[in-house]
């Protein structure tokens, strides 16, 4: 079965764009395959045809691009980690990537491949959702950008055109007073896919109100999720001990877990609340 | 399709499907079974083979993949017949039990000395965190690699 499927390799972004075109959706991009061989390993999806862009060096590296920070799409966790400019700007990210397999999967895997992967689970996406990162997509037919919070549909499922590819994912630089927090629960801290991963943006003024909340969940709806509610709740009030206890109990309402093999809905809910709990408390407390 | 790469410090042109596994070619075309195959899901690590100096789970390489590449198994950490400090190390300190994990481990142990000559206990247990050891074995790996990075 292996040896009937073919790949294609272009060598300039032109000649990927043209493949995308002629194949009409009917060929799967492969980035670093940490995703894509698994399922292919186990047989779960096989598919007759790859695009592969692992030569592809335009979609690679890490710069400024104006106020925001561009990130290539085949740009790896190994190469994010390592990144000065992403530790500066974008804390939250190092983690998760950090939290993504082991070394060995970092060395592959992709940010642009979590991200196209549209799995609930990425452990990149709910970053990418609070810091309001913008998508730069491209096709034959141009370039687009789009806020990565529009970018998917459903349940593994993204408004990416079957002619289009994800060239790069950019980062708007924070302000110098937002503070940023990001947890993952898992089995272990290694290699686990995540039960809930929450991550939070926030600012707050000398007097503990709030300015700025954006707070984002991943493995607990069919997509990465915002929490708009629960940021609308704690946006402009003072942080009280008693707002954060409210907030905890509203966040339970908005996420939408399901049991599964790594967990149940109801840990998930519960979690849910005691992570935003936590990380606000440890928001007041700060100095 | 044809696809040029170098192995432990030989070239090759393999003659392969572009989606076969390297953990595959490695084993099947150039019988270097020293690489094992355990989950074959880039959980466990026993796969592990140095790519361009980066530790990967060759299960999810697909040779298309490693066209020109650079790769160093197990069987190339040895050296004009010297063992690699980590394998001598593996050996003194009973870093090996049913050896399955053992060939992951040591390229894993590798590219965390090749980056950081000197880690912490807590670096060792990070770097290694991608392989797992069924006899769970960890203190006396720890230990070994520890004392191959002459701590």
């Amino acid at each position: 079965m292996i040896s009937t499927i073919t790949v294609q390799t272009p060598r300039t972004l032109t000649e990927t764009y043209d493949l995308l075109q002629k194949h009409q959706g009917r060929i799967k991009v492969l980035a670093g395959g940490t995703d894509l061989m698994v399922t292919l390993n186990a047989r779960v999806e096989v598919h007759s045809a790859y695009l592969n862009l692992w030569p592809l060096r335009e979609l690679r590296g890490i710069s400024e691009a104006g106020n925001a920070v561009r990130i290539g799409a085949l740009t790896t966790y190994t190469q994010i980690i390592r990144s000065p400019l992403v530790q500066q700007h974008a804390r939250i990210l190092v983690e998760a990537a950090k939290s993504v397999g082991a070394a060995q999967i970092q060395n592959r895997g992709t940010l642009g491949g979590n991200v196209v992967n549209a799995s609930p689970a990425g452990d990149t996406l709910p970053v990418l959702a609070v810091l309001e990162a913008e998508l730069e997509i491209g096709s034959i037919r141009g370039t687009r950008k789009i806020p990565f919070n529009q970018f998917y549909t459903g349940y593994r499922k993204t408004v990416l055109a079957a002619d289009e590819l994800l060239l790069a994912i950019h980062l708007p630089k924070p302000h110098a007073n937002d503070w940023q927090y990001f947890r993952k629960v898992g089995t272990r801290q290694a290699q686990a896919i995540s039960k809930v991963v929450m991550t939070l943006v926030a600012r707050v003024d000398a007097a503990k109100q709030v300015e700025v909340m954006r707070i984002a969940y991943g493995s607990v709806a069919p997509t990465v999720i915002r929490a708009p509610q629960t940021e609308s709740l704690l946006n402009g009030q003072l942080l009280s001990k008693k707002l954060i206890e409210q907030a905890q109990q509203l966040v339970m309402t908005e996420v939408h877990p399901i049991s599964d093999v790594r967990s149940t809905a109801d840990y998930r809910r519960l979690v849910s609340g005691n992570i935003l709990f936590r990380a606000l408390q440890e928001l007041r407390a700060r100095g | 399709m044809t696809i040029p790469l170098e192995v432990n410090g030989k070239s090759y042109e393999l003659d392969a499907p572009p989606m076969k596994r390297l953990l595959d070619v490695l084993r099947e075309d150039l019988h270097l079974t020293g690489t094992k195959e355990g989950c074959g899901e880039g959980e466990c690590g026993s796969c592990s083979v140095l790519l361009e100096g980066e530790a990967v789970n060759s299960c999810l390489v697909p040779i298309c993949q490693a066209e020109g590449a650079s790769i160093i198994t197990v069987e190339g950490l040895a050296r004009e017949g010297r063992l690699h400090p980590v394998q001598q190390a593996f050996i003194e300190y009973g870093g090996a039990q049913c050896g399955i994990c053992t060939p992951g481990m040591l390229i894993a142990a590798t590219a965390l000395l090749n980056e950081n000559p000197h880690p912490s206990r807590d670096e060792i247990k990070e770097g290694t965190a991608g392989n797992l050891c069924r006899c769970t074995g960890y203190m006396k790996i720890f230990e070994a690699i520890a004392k191959a990075a002459g701590n």
